[in-house]
């Protein structure tokens, strides 16, 4: 005999999605379940009960029916305590639950012996977890719907253009927070075409933000702010600050501020103030997608559109309602997966099995006892980062490792005691008119030693040929011996001129070529 | 004009050099450098032209000189391909140590001055040692540029008892430079003069065939360097500023790209000059012990191309077999297409890559790669791990992980491009020979690693016309 799975009406206000969809109702067959779908329950997601009923579910009048006739229910909203009192003993519920929020409807289902799997406790650090991830797949639908009600309030083009009948410049957008919902909400904007910003205090995040179109906007300040499980944490006091700054620049800056900025457990953050509203430019619009949580604005009204300082703030807390044939999808297709994992054999029967890890997790009720909160993951998938950057840094070697790095001080002493020495030799057996020459011969090499550091390594080809080409400098050697003045004394004319023409010749195949060749390789630098 | 004059003009010169070598510090400032050194060599010139030490005489007979070489020196630089730069380079070189033994020869049969006691002999000490390094500069440069343009084999000449050789050599013209100070007439000191100049050139010859075709870049800025010692010994043997001071900075910069050079193989430059690779003892064993394991994996020109297609981060890592191929046009124009679909393609380059110091960079630039995106080992290193494909053009030692895996390798310690860090590398090749270095490359049998066979330049063709086509 094959379990019955049962989808009720969503009760809750506004709510427009249903827990499963006519395509999934099909799988679920083949799953070897059988499905009940209460009349109606698809209605406000655009899924008739015609269709359900051509996918080979079965249709109930009336709640009561169903949920006597269901062995596991599907839902998406948390249960009301009328629907709690409808349960029996031995039934299943999947869906949102949010025990640490609701202690008082956990005890009320334990109280009727039932299994809850609760969607939104799903591991979501197990790679093989995320098909069934279910927060995700709703929070991309809101993010994009973010977009959508922002564009729709924004009076202007979203992508800049140049038209007929003038320029348009692109909106900006500034995205606070860049988890699931910040990041489909960053490419559903610059898909539109708009300038996108964001922000999350999860540096690593930064890469996905660039990824997706987006510019990430860094806080002046140094903290790490993942809380594991791919949350983020709350932040420091100097964090903060650093951030409001940041926020305050943005909301002069920009167009368009879409804040998702979520502490599980924990009042939203509130990132806007009512100045920094006030600093926004007349028509802009921002998207406070915590606002059920209170918001990250301090204007926002939950659940309303509303006019303040000339800028329009949506606090509507059912995003996910209103785009509810896609998020519905999504999520029956998420608990389809589930179901997939709750039944290996596929022969309608389904085993909860508290050995594994993403089930455990997903299990808050197991046959009327508590098992929430799970015990701590085996492993953190995402360990902290070291900290060990600078260490790293100091380990790098510059190519030019003589120049920066002081020698060790023995074997300086003996290159300053051989330099000594030779130096003495110098001075104590050579003439003086030797003496200034090797002075300057010297101080040449050390200035030559000096400037040649600076050169770049792409141009040591050219350092070489333009080198090369001053290295004719020889040229004078020659010069000087060609036609020299009567200083009486012998001298075989004949034999020194052809010497010192043939040099000259020389040493100017290299004085033009060398500098010509050198000039004709540095034009092709460019960038 | 007035000795004095003249004095200024050569100190103008001098700084001008001084700042034609500062410009080149990057590449906006190094067209202004090499202006700079255009102005002080011409002011040089002009100085000693007009100034005390020539008569009017000479002026015909200089004229005449400068014509016939400069116009030789044209044509040279035109008609010279970027990949033979090296070559040109290491010719010129052989030029600067000629004049330098003209000069020393001229210096010395010109007895016009006359120098007594101590002067005399430090004199001739100079014009010695200043036919010296300029023969050693002159043969070992005509060597390097044999070797340079395939007219001499690239193996090291090894003969047995070099070191015994040189050392012999070099007692030889010790003792022959104390028969040419004792000398008393040009007549009796020629004979040991043209001896030292003679062993000097076969010294020089010897010098550099000695070296490996993968150690050119230390031998040409090593000779670099001596064309301006040779120009320095001048400059004390005519008792001029100008030259020591140009010589110097000539000098220590060929000697510090030697050092730079050295230091990105990991080697003691004493070692590159006395010559072979790996040639002590450790290399029969480490080429038993470090046999790679694995299989390498063939792909084809249009699965390279994919590859590229879909990454978002290339580095190419250009090396020898680019500049043999001529392959940088092609390379240049698969980075252009790549750029333009958003692909971010970089190129490293590792300090030995070519034969000659900075010779990649010249011909990227030559086929219009902007230089912004043509990084150096140590900038781009760390960013292997963030790429996609690293794409091997033509390199073999350079990105060999044995010189940071296996301590008994021959080139453990050398730094090298860790291409193998990206998610997947390309290596071009024409077969599985193995580098100059003669050591297995275990890059090629990585997991990671797609093997691309073929002559450069063709399989590039094909890699470019797979990525129009789509």
């Amino acid at each position: 005999m094959p379990q019955t799975i049962g989808v009720p009406r969503e009760c809750y206000a506004g709510e427009k999605r249903v827990a499963t969809v006519p395509d999934v109702v099909e799988k679920l067959i083949k799953l070897g379940f059988a499905v009940a779908v209460e009349s109606g329950a698809g209605d406000a997601a655009n899924f008739s009960d015609d269709s359900y009923r051509a996918a080979g579910a079965q249709v109930v009048e009336g709640a009561a029916a169903l949920w006597s006739a269901a062995d596991i229910v599907f839902k998406v909203r948390p249960p009301t305590m009328d629907e709690v009192a409808l349960m029996r003993a031995g039934q299943a519920l999947i869906g949102y639950v949010w025990p640490a929020q609701n202690p008082d409807l956990m005890q009320a289902l334990a109280a009727r012996n039932v299994t809850v799997l609760a969607i939104d406790s799903l591991p979501r650090t197990l790679s093989r977890a995320q098909k069934m991830d279910a927060l995700t797949s709703q929070a991309g639908v809101s993010g994009y719907r973010a977009v959508v009600e922002a564009a729709n309030a924004f009076g202007r083009f979203f992508n800049g253009q140049i038209t007929a009948a003038g320029k348009v410049p692109p909106a900006k957008v500034f995205i606070a927070g860049a988890g699931v919902a910040g990041l489909a909400a960053i490419g559903t904007a610059a898909g539109l075409g708009a300038i996108v910003r964001a922000n999350d205090t999860r540096a690593e995040v930064a890469d996905q933000v660039v990824s997706l179109g987006g510019e990430f906007v860094k806080v002046n300040y140094e903290e790490e702010g993942s809380g594991g499980g791919g949350y983020a944490k709350v932040m420091s006091e100097g964090f903060q600050a650093a951030q409001r700054e940041m926020y305050a620049q943005q909301a002069r800056e920009v167009d368009i501020i879409i804040t998702t900025a979520l502490i599980p457990g924990k009042p939203a953050p509130r990132l806007i103030t009512a100045d920094m509203v006030k600093s926004m430019k007349p028509g802009s619009v921002i998207v406070d997608m915590a606002a059920e949580q209170g918001g990250n604005c301090e204007l926002t009204v939950p659940g309303e559109a509303v006019v303040r300082h000339g800028v329009t703030i949506v606090g509507y807390t059912d995003l996910v309602s209103r785009l509810a044939k896609q998020s519905s999808t999504l999520y029956a297709t998420n608990l389809f997966r589930l179901a997939e994992e709750l039944c290996k054999t596929k022969d309608g029967q389904i085993n909860v099995n508290m050995e594994d890890e993403a089930i455990r997790g997903l299990t808050v009720i197991k046959e009327g006892s508590i098992t929430w909160p799970p015990p701590p993951p085996k492993q953190v998938a995402a360990p902290p980062k070291p900290a060990a950057k600078p260490a790293a840094a100091a380990e790098k070697k510059s190519a030019h490792g003589g120049s920066s790095e002081p020698l060790p001080a023995s074997s300086l002493a003996i290159v300053f005691g051989i330099g000594a020495v030779a130096f003495w030799f110098v001075g104590a057996f050579a003439p003086a008119t030797f003496l200034s020459h090797f002075t300057v011969f010297v101080l040449a090499c050390f200035v030559g030693y000096m400037v040649v550091w600076n050169v770049t390594p792409s141009l040591h080809t050219p350092l070489m040929s333009v080198t090369n080409a001053i290295s004719s400098i020889i040229c004078i050697g020659a010069l000087v011996q060609i036609a020299p003045p009567e200083m009486g004394g012998m001298r075989p004319d004949g034999l020194i001129r052809w010497l010192a023409v043939a040099g000259i010749a020389l040493t100017a195949i290299n004085m033009f070529g060398g500098f010509a060749v050198t000039r004709r390789m540095l034009a092709m630098f460019q960038k | 004009m007035s000795a004095s004059l003249a004095a200024v003009s050569y100190l103008g010169a001098t700084i001008l050099f001084i700042l034609s070598l500062g410009g080149l510090s990057s590449p906006e400032t190094a067209r202004r450098g090499n202006l700079y050194g255009i102005i002080g060599m011409a002011l040089a010139v002009v100085a000693t032209v007009f100034g005390p030490r020539v008569t009017s005489g000479g002026i015909g007979w200089i004229v005449m000189a400068l014509v016939v070489g400069g116009g030789i020196g044209f044509y040279a630089a035109k008609v010279v391909k970027m990949t033979q730069m090296p070559e040109l380079v290491a010719l010129m070189h052989s030029l600067v140590g000629l004049a330098a033994c003209l000069v020393g020869y001229a210096s010395y049969v010109d007895t016009s001055v006359e120098f007594t006691g101590v002067e005399k002999a430090i004199h001739e000490v100079e014009i010695y040692v200043g036919i010296l390094i300029g023969a050693v500069t002159f043969s070992g440069s005509l060597i390097a540029f044999g070797k340079l343009s395939g007219k001499i084999g690239g193996k090291p000449l090894l003969l047995p008892g070099r070191h015994f050789l040189n050392l012999g050599l070099l007692l030889i013209v010790i003792w022959f430079g104390r028969a040419f100070l004792n000398a008393h007439d040009v007549a009796s000191g020629m004979t040991p003069l043209i001896v030292m100049t003679v062993i000097s050139l076969i010294f020089g010859v010897h010098m550099v065939m000695a070296i490996g075709g993968a150690d050119m870049p230390v031998v040409v800025s090593m000779l670099n360097s001596y064309s301006g010692w040779a120009a320095a010994a001048t400059g004390f043997m005519l008792s001029n500023d100008l030259l020591i001071v140009t010589g110097a900075l000539v000098g220590s910069s060929g000697a510090i790209l030697s050092y730079i050079m050295c230091n990105a193989m990991n080697r003691n430059f004493i070692s590159v000059i006395a010559g072979g690779f790996g040639s002590g003892a450790p290399k029969p064993a480490a080429a038993a012990s470090a046999e790679p394991q694995g299989e390498v994996t063939p792909v084809s020109a249009e699965e390279t191309a994919e590859m590229l297609r879909e990454a978002k981060n290339v580095i190419i890592v250009p090396g020898y077999g680019m500049a043999v191929a001529q392959a940088q046009h092609t390379v240049c124009e698969i980075t252009r297409h790549l750029r333009e679909k958003g692909v971010n393609v970089r190129f490293g380059i590792h300090p030995v890559a070519g034969r000659m110091p900075g010779h990649m960079n010249v011909l990227l630039a030559e086929a219009k790669v902007p230089y912004d995106i043509v990084l150096e080992m140590d900038e781009i290193n760390e960013d292997f791990g963030d790429t996609d494909v690293s794409m091997v053009i033509g390199a073999n030692d350079i990105v060999n992980p044995a010189a940071q895996e296996d301590p008994s390798s021959p080139i453990a310690g050398m730094p090298v491009l860790e291409v193998w860090k990206a998610r997947n590398s390309i290596v071009m090749k024409r077969s599985m020979a193995s580098g100059y270095a003669g050591v297995d490359n275990p890059l090629f049998y990585k997991e990671n690693n797609r093997m691309l066979f073929g002559d450069a330049r063709k399989m590039l063709d094909e890699v470019l016309g797979a990525l129009v086509k789509h």
